[in-house]
């Protein structure tokens, strides 16, 4: 029943949303951009005028863009290696008929509700912490050198932390599209003649193929900003700086915002790469 | 090479038994619905022998071997489900092929055989489409073409025409005939629409609750139906059950009399009635009769072109040759 009317009220009651939103990215956006433009630095002179493509030509000659890239992909590919996988065994698991079910599934959602800070602190301080932490104890109880985590394995440390927050949302995004597969087909593929591992690989890893590059797509947005897990662990040492991080110590360590904002630009760009395809990707399932 | 032979099969789901103990054999080449109303345990039934479930106590033979504890690609049965459980990824070609790949049989085999079953089933055209661009038909199409595919020893069936529209069911149902003519395999067909029994079986399987209430070719069970169960399923429209003084004088609890075995008359007859409802179907006319008391409602099937209406009184009249007489219990008397 939209007539006219009701369609030019609805306009006027969603305006206010619309344009709060609109600010609170637009404002942001813009004011990066101006400064990436610029060169600014609060303690060392402030604004001392326009130049050009200045910061983004240095931050990416600078000798640890490369390094911070590579920290990037390895952080987003092993998370994503691990959720992805782990997921789709432990959505298969949790698929099946058991004591508790509803129970069990809010637990594995738990880590999810954890803020990033808490947990990278929960896990530095109790899991891998050398001398106190529950990895070091499970390490002496076998005998073997306890190992300092964060400074030795850092890389390792943090993509563990990252994949367990993350474990959970790949897990229930996979198991509802498991739920959905038609248990006659994986019966008729029995009936096939095909034994389980030929029945996931045939049957179920196809059905799952597009909630799985959701899983990607999604993550992969998200991941290439994780900062809290590096912040609070490693401080970007040990070779653990990603791009983000590489950010956040041009503007606040380096005192160079024009330089830190061009990165941001870079990492603007980035993220929408990844979102098109993501666009793309889940507009396609809702046309389906 | 498909005689199925059940002995005493059971299935129990924790403490609720489905099927108790059970004896059936099924014929080589034969043609064998199994028919009864929603949950009666032919779904079940029909999935014990394909070795989807687990049989309870009892055995299954297959051709003469035990195949109680055979999984189900290892005996060499081929099913058909309701909804036809296609692979949507793959190509019709490819879905046709999986069961013959699974086999590692060679590539210029499989593609001999699915072109084959693809031109026995007109699906020649259809090769490199998927399933989601197919109609109904042509899906339950395919999936009978990944049952042929295999040669089995065996066709199981289940209730594959339920959701297809009825042009298309009718149309669907002479093929399966018809492939049944030309393959002589042994069929085994789930359905709970007794005009399918009725028109495709050999033998038709009666169930209830579990149980088999009676066995036989669609014109035995349609001319001596064993008990009131069988007698009210088979047939369309419904045997009238008669009850009271009207069966004491054939010295029977209840009397059974087929709407098709009844003639209506204008001026005399055995019993009277008022018609509350006429269908005309054309070719039939159902005239649905009340206050005859008899029944609450007598269903007399007259020519199409006889025209009675709504609030008319008739006369009807049975013929005393096909009146079916039941015992207290329901069963036939002879």
């Amino acid at each position: 029943m939209a007539t006219q009317h009701s369609r030019s009220v609805a306009r006027l009651m969603m305006a206010p949303a619309v344009v709060l939103l609109l600010g609170w990215m637009l404002v942001p956006l813009t004011m990066t951009l101006y400064f990436s433009f610029k060169k600014y630095l609060p303690l060392r002179g402030g604004d001392l005028g326009w130049v050009g493509f200045d910061n983004y030509v240095r931050f990416v000659s600078s000798s640890s863009f490369w390094p911070a890239v590579q920290a990037t992909l390895v952080i987003v590919g092993g998370v994503l290696v691990i959720t992805v996988v782990l997921g789709i065994l432990l959505a298969m698991l949790l698929d099946q008929p058991m004591w508790g079910q509803g129970v069990v599934r809010i637990l594995v959602i738990a880590p999810f509700f954890v803020m990033p800070t808490v947990s990278a602190l929960v896990w530095k301080n109790m899991f891998m912490d050398p001398v106190n932490g529950l990895l070091a104890h499970l390490w002496r109880f076998f005998g073997a050198e306890p190992i300092s985590w964060l400074s030795e394995a850092s890389m390792t440390s943090i993509i563990m932390i990252v994949s367990w927050q993350w474990l959970p949302f790949a897990t229930l995004i996979l198991l509802t599209a498991i739920q959905s597969l038609d248990s006659e087909q994986l019966e008729a593929a029995e009936m096939d003649g095909a034994p389980v591992l030929k029945r996931f690989y045939h049957i179920v890893l196809p059905h799952l193929s597009r909630a799985i590059t959701i899983v990607i797509l999604i993550q992969t947005i998200f991941l290439l900003s994780i900062f809290a897990e590096i912040f609070v662990t490693t401080g970007g040492a040990f070779g653990t700086r990603t791009l983000t991080y590489l950010i956040f110590q041009r503007v606040l360590e380096s005192q160079n915002v024009g330089l830190g904002s061009a990165g941001g630009v870079y990492a603007i760009i980035l993220a929408n790469i990844v979102a098109i395809f993501l666009m793309r990707i889940v507009g396609k399932n809702l046309d389906a | 090479m498909g005689r199925i032979q059940l002995k005493s099969v059971t299935k129990s789901f924790g403490d609720v038994e489905v099927i108790p103990p059970l004896d059936l054999t099924i014929g080589d080449g034969e043609f064998t619905v199994f028919v009864g109303p929603s949950g009666c345990g032919k779904s079940t039934l029909l999935r014990l022998i394909a070795g989807l479930e687990d049989i309870t106590s009892g055995s299954i033979d297959i051709d003469g071997a035990d195949a109680t504890d055979v999984p189900p690609a290892k005996r060499g049965l081929a099913m058909v489900f309701q909804s036809y459980a296609l692979y949507p990824h793959m190509t019709v070609r490819k879905n046709i092929a999986f069961p013959l790949r699974m086999a590692k049989l060679d590539q210029a085999e499989i593609d001999k055989r699915v072109e084959g079953a693809a031109s026995v089933l007109n699906l020649t055209d259809y090769l490199d489409r998927r399933p989601g661009q197919l109609s109904g038909g042509q899906r339950q199409r395919v999936a009978i073409g990944r049952a042929i595919v295999r040669e089995p020893a065996a066709f199981l069936f289940d209730e594959p025409l339920s959701n297809l529209d009825a042009a298309l069911r009718v149309g669907m149902r002479l093929e399966i005939s018809e492939l049944h003519e030309r393959l002589a395999t042994t069929m085994i067909y789930v359905t709970h629409d007794q005009v399918e029994a009725m028109t495709m079986a050999d033998k038709i399987v009666v169930l209830q609750a579990g149980v088999i209430e009676q066995v036989g070719s669609p014109l035995e069970l349609y001319r001596t139906p064993r008990n009131l169960f069988v007698a009210g399923f088979i047939g369309s429209p419904k045997m009238n059950f008669i009850e009271g003084p009207e069966a004491a004088k054939h010295g029977a609890q209840t009397i059974g009399i087929r709407p098709e075995h009844i003639t209506v008359s204008e001026t005399d007859g055995e019993w009277s009635g008022v018609v509350s409802v006429s269908e005309h179907l054309g070719s039939d006319t159902f005239f649905h009769v009340q206050e005859t008391g008899l029944a609450e409602t007598i269903t007399v099937r007259a020519d199409g072109e006889v025209g009675f209406r709504h609030g008319d009184r008739i006369n009807m009249t049975p013929r005393a040759d096909v009146i079916h007489r039941f015992d207290a219990k329901g069963l036939r008397i002879e």
